[in-house]
């Protein structure tokens, strides 16, 4: 059975993203939140040190010194319109949180305290700036929070745990998505005027990760199993201080507020790779520095595979007040003292600066001339706009999702509002229900964590924070083997309450995807460019790649690339020191 | 401000190995509360499993163990896994813990894992979170301020945000409310975690909420249910002083405000 639901507007997602979107959304037409999990979990929560916005409070800052640092950071694969636009509109947007409630911390004047962030700095790269509006370092909790609570008090119509599996076209138009309800097993028809993907990462491909479990490339699956193409999917944010061994995410506000990283021999070695910002510069070059330790014998730890984060010179008050959280994970899951102990960590899979590919207003486009899909928008780290490029500074997700979460909400309202329903194609639920049934008609097979648990290990191994052609080849032949695997993959549960091992073999599914677009795409890039480093290619090639990636996923499963040029403006490449 | 350390030396004494590596692993016994009425009826029961883990993991990673490679069908929710998404509330032997936040050695050898308490039990460790996020809902927990909004931010001094510092730091992962005896006998009760979150913006210098909260919650539903067990603070994984707070609440309602 099949239940039908029908709306204006519907979003995918409720994280920032999906939130900010149906703030925007619910004022103007019926809209409804689809989301897999309870809203308050979602992995904005878990965001930790600030989000820039240049208010000025603290020091002289400027949005333009931002764009900047955006655009540089990215190593000039930013869109350089959509990132100027984007820190313009983030000073209403830090506002607008604050009228909403949102308890930042507070200067002795009592506006918006503001830190120091990696990559974040005055004038054009001359030193670092507070920039980083903050709530201690539960910021992305607090916006969590504060956006949900709006949502309540608008009376927001959610459907929680309910698995977004197809999207829906008809004649190029969007139509709407089909949805498991996990407490129930049943297939729900969402016909809808537009839909908005806010599905966040797909992080849960590397071993070694700062993303939760649940964040497994969702959005960026479903859209492209529909034709829809995946955006510099090579581009992939390797965070330098997750938790040794764990991946747990140690905030960079702890290298903002004065934390420094040392080698196996006690050396603060960023000195040598970026002298001006030292620890605070981009989160690639600090990653690509620790395995270059690591690789010269440097390393920390007795196995010396990671480094250390030093905080014990910090004052005990900022680091009790200010840095409370991640001060917790190294004494919970290290057992480590760090306030007279070093903390071990190494980098971790972050953050996806690709995915569906949009414009400002979250439009889905399609192809090299940007056409849009009527209907369609994304927005968040699902999406990509493109205001990160090769490379994220850090505190820009949350304001991505913030102001882009906003523009495509409000976007996508105008448009249910102007257009017609679209008629639903035959037998909507078909596509998602032949792939539940081959999971749960099959009683024998392979097992999906043993192909979840090979495909991280390979991953991390062969497409992290360096990579190879060789590397990459053979990680492409592995992700094949991988996939004929999947196509074996059976579920013990065979019930239709909660049911999550039937949803986890669906999300694994979506996770080969994410891995098989992302692997092609940092193959054919044969350059390094912010977090995509060749080894082979160390140089950035300005003349045959200063553009961005689309892959396709074709009919015969094969992998079609194509480019777009990167929209420049008055940034001109430089080379990236710090 | 000392610099970094002064030697290789002093850096390896402070590395503890131990700390920063693998070690070897340990045998733990899974006593895990079941009920999945497709399988058996409404009858719960209990099931063991013992497996080899890392005495470094977390209990959650051992769940994922068990559910990966013994048994598919165990329903269990997460996602963060390191305690801040608030999904995997349960009881650890009687206790109301985040089983992300619980590490195998420190409950070696055996552990007992149940749903927490005072919800309606779905499957295995699911439970039915709607009448919690009901209470929460019910004590309007959105900022109300009805005087314009100025071009920039609302002042608000480092004292004032500190007031209600403790209380935005809640998860809604329920530990509290489910770990409440009089929540247990009364689910109109809106419990711990609907308090606490009312408090956090009672106490907000820029909220002007406050008369329909302490309203709301000088009601019978409300906080003068509360017998000061103190169990809500100490299941609460975030550290925040629940029972505290709840007695500012009821202090506010008898002489503040009423």
């Amino acid at each position: 059975m099949t239940v039908t639901h029908t709306y204006d507007a519907v979003i995918v997602g409720a994280g920032g993203a999906g939130l900010r979107a149906a703030i925007e959304a619910s004022d103007r037409v019926r809209t409804a939140v689809i989301s897999k999990l309870y809203p308050t979990r979602s992995h904005t929560g878990t965001a930790q040190g600030g989000v820039c916005a240049a208010l000025g409070n603290v020091e002289e800052d400027y949005p333009e010194w931002h764009a900047f640092d955006t655009v540089k950071g990215g190593d000039y694969l930013v869109d350089q319109p959509a990132a100027q636009l984007m820190c313009e509109e983030a000073v209403d947007a830090i506002y607008e949180l604050e009228h909403w409630g949102l308890p930042f911390n507070r200067t002795p004047d009592g506006r918006i305290d503001q830190r120091r962030f990696g990559g974040h700095t005055r004038n054009h790269g001359e030193a670092p700036v507070k920039r980083a509006c903050y709530a201690a370092d539960r910021t992305g909790h607090m916006i969590l929070q504060t956006l949900y609570q709006q949502c309540v008090k608008r009376n927001v119509r959610f459907f929680n745990e309910f698995y977004v599996l197809d999207l829906l076209m008809t004649d190029g138009r969007v139509a709407g998505v089909v949805a498991y309800e996990l407490a129930t097993g049943e297939l729900h028809v969402f016909r809808a005027t537009s839909v908005l993907f806010a599905t966040g990462g797909f992080g849960r491909m590397f071993k070694v990760s700062s993303n939760a479990h649940t964040l497994t490339g969702d959005g960026p699956a479903v859209v492209w199993r529909r034709g829809i193409p995946l955006e510099d999917m090579e581009f992939f944010q390797f965070h330098p201080t997750g938790v040794y061994r764990m991946g747990i995410l140690l905030s960079e506000a702890v290298r903002g507020e004065g934390g420094i990283l040392l080698n196996g021999e006690g050396e603060r070695f960023m000195e040598r790779y970026a002298p001006t910002v030292k620890d605070l510069a981009p989160r690639d070059m600090v990653s690509r520095a620790i395995y270059q330790e690591i690789k010269e014998g440097r390393g920390a730890g007795p196995r010396k595979d990671a480094v250390w984060l030093d905080v014990r010179h910090l004052p005990r008050d900022v680091i009790e007040e200010k840095l409370p959280d991640v001060t917790e994970f190294a004494r919970v899951y290290l057992s480590v003292e760090p306030t007279t102990e070093l903390v071990p960590i190494q980098p971790t899979a972050h953050y996806a600066m690709g995915g569906i590919p949009t414009d400002v207003d979250g439009r889905v486009v399609l192809g090299a001339d940007e056409t849009p899909v009527p209907g369609l928008y994304a927005a968040g780290e699902c999406a990509c706009v493109s205001v990160h490029g090769a490379n994220r500074l850090g505190t820009n997700s949350l304001l991505d999702i913030v102001v882009f979460g906003r523009r495509g909400g409000l976007h996508m309202a105008e448009f249910a509002r102007d257009a017609d329903l679209p008629p639903l194609p035959e037998r909507p639920e078909g596509f998602a229900r032949g792939m539940l049934d081959g999971l749960m008609n099959r009683r024998e097979g392979a097992n999906a964590a043993d192909i979840r648990s090979d495909l991280q290990e390979h991953m991390f191994d062969l497409a992290f924070v360096v990579r190879t052609e060789t590397g990459l080849k053979k990680m492409r032949e592995i992700l094949s083997g991988l996939r004929e695997r999947y196509e074996r993959v059976y579920v013990q549960d065979t019930g239709r309450r909660y049911n999550t091992e039937l949803m986890e073999a669906v999300e694994l599914g979506f996770l080969l995807d994410c891995a098989d677009a992302l692997v092609a795409a940092a193959l054919a890039r044969d350059e390094s460019r912010g977090a995509h480093y060749r080894e082979d290619h160390p140089l950035r090639d300005d003349e045959h790649w200063l553009k961005h990636s689309l892959a396709y996923r074709q009919e015969d499963g094969s992998i079609r690339l194509e480019h777009k040029d990167v929209k420049l403006g008055p940034y001109v490449p430089m080379e990236r020191k710090y | 401000m000392t610099a970094a350390p002064e030697s290789p030396g002093e850096v390896l004494e402070a590395s503890d190995q131990r700390r920063a590596g693998a070690t070897g692993r340990v045998t733990l016994t899974l006593r895990i509360r079941r009920y999945n009425p497709e399988l058996r009826g409404e009858e719960s029961w209990w099931d063991e499993f013992t497996i080899e883990v890392d005495p470094n993991d977390r209990l959650l990673d051992a769940l994922h163990q068990v559910k990966w490679y013994h048994d598919g069908t165990l329903a269990l929710r997460r996602s963060c896994a390191h305690g801040i998404c608030g999904s995997d509330a349960m009881m650890v032997n009687g206790k109301n813990r985040l089983a992300c936040k619980v590490l195998v050695k420190d409950v070696l050898p055996k552990v007992t894992v149940e749903p927490i308490r005072g919800l309606p039990v779905l499957k295995d460790l699911y439970v039915d979170m709607e009448p919690f996020f009901n209470g929460y809902r019910s004590i309007l927990p959105y900022l109300i301020n009805d005087e314009g909004e100025p071009d920039t931010e609302r002042l608000q001094s480092p004292e004032d945000r500190h007031r209600f510092d403790d209380t935005t730091k809640c998860i809604l992962c329920a530990c509290c409310t489910t770990s409440c005896p009089v929540f247990w006998g009364d689910e109109e009760y809106v419990g711990p975690a609907a308090i606490v979150n009312a408090h956090r913006f009672i106490y907000d210098s820029r909220d002007h909420g406050a008369d329909q909260r302490l309203k709301i919650l000088s009601e019978k539903t409300g906080v003068f249910r509360c017998r000061t067990t103190f169990n809500c603070t100490e299941a609460c994984p975030r550290g925040i002083e629940v029972t505290k707070a709840i007695q500012e609440v009821k202090r506010s309602i008898l002489f503040e405000r009423f």
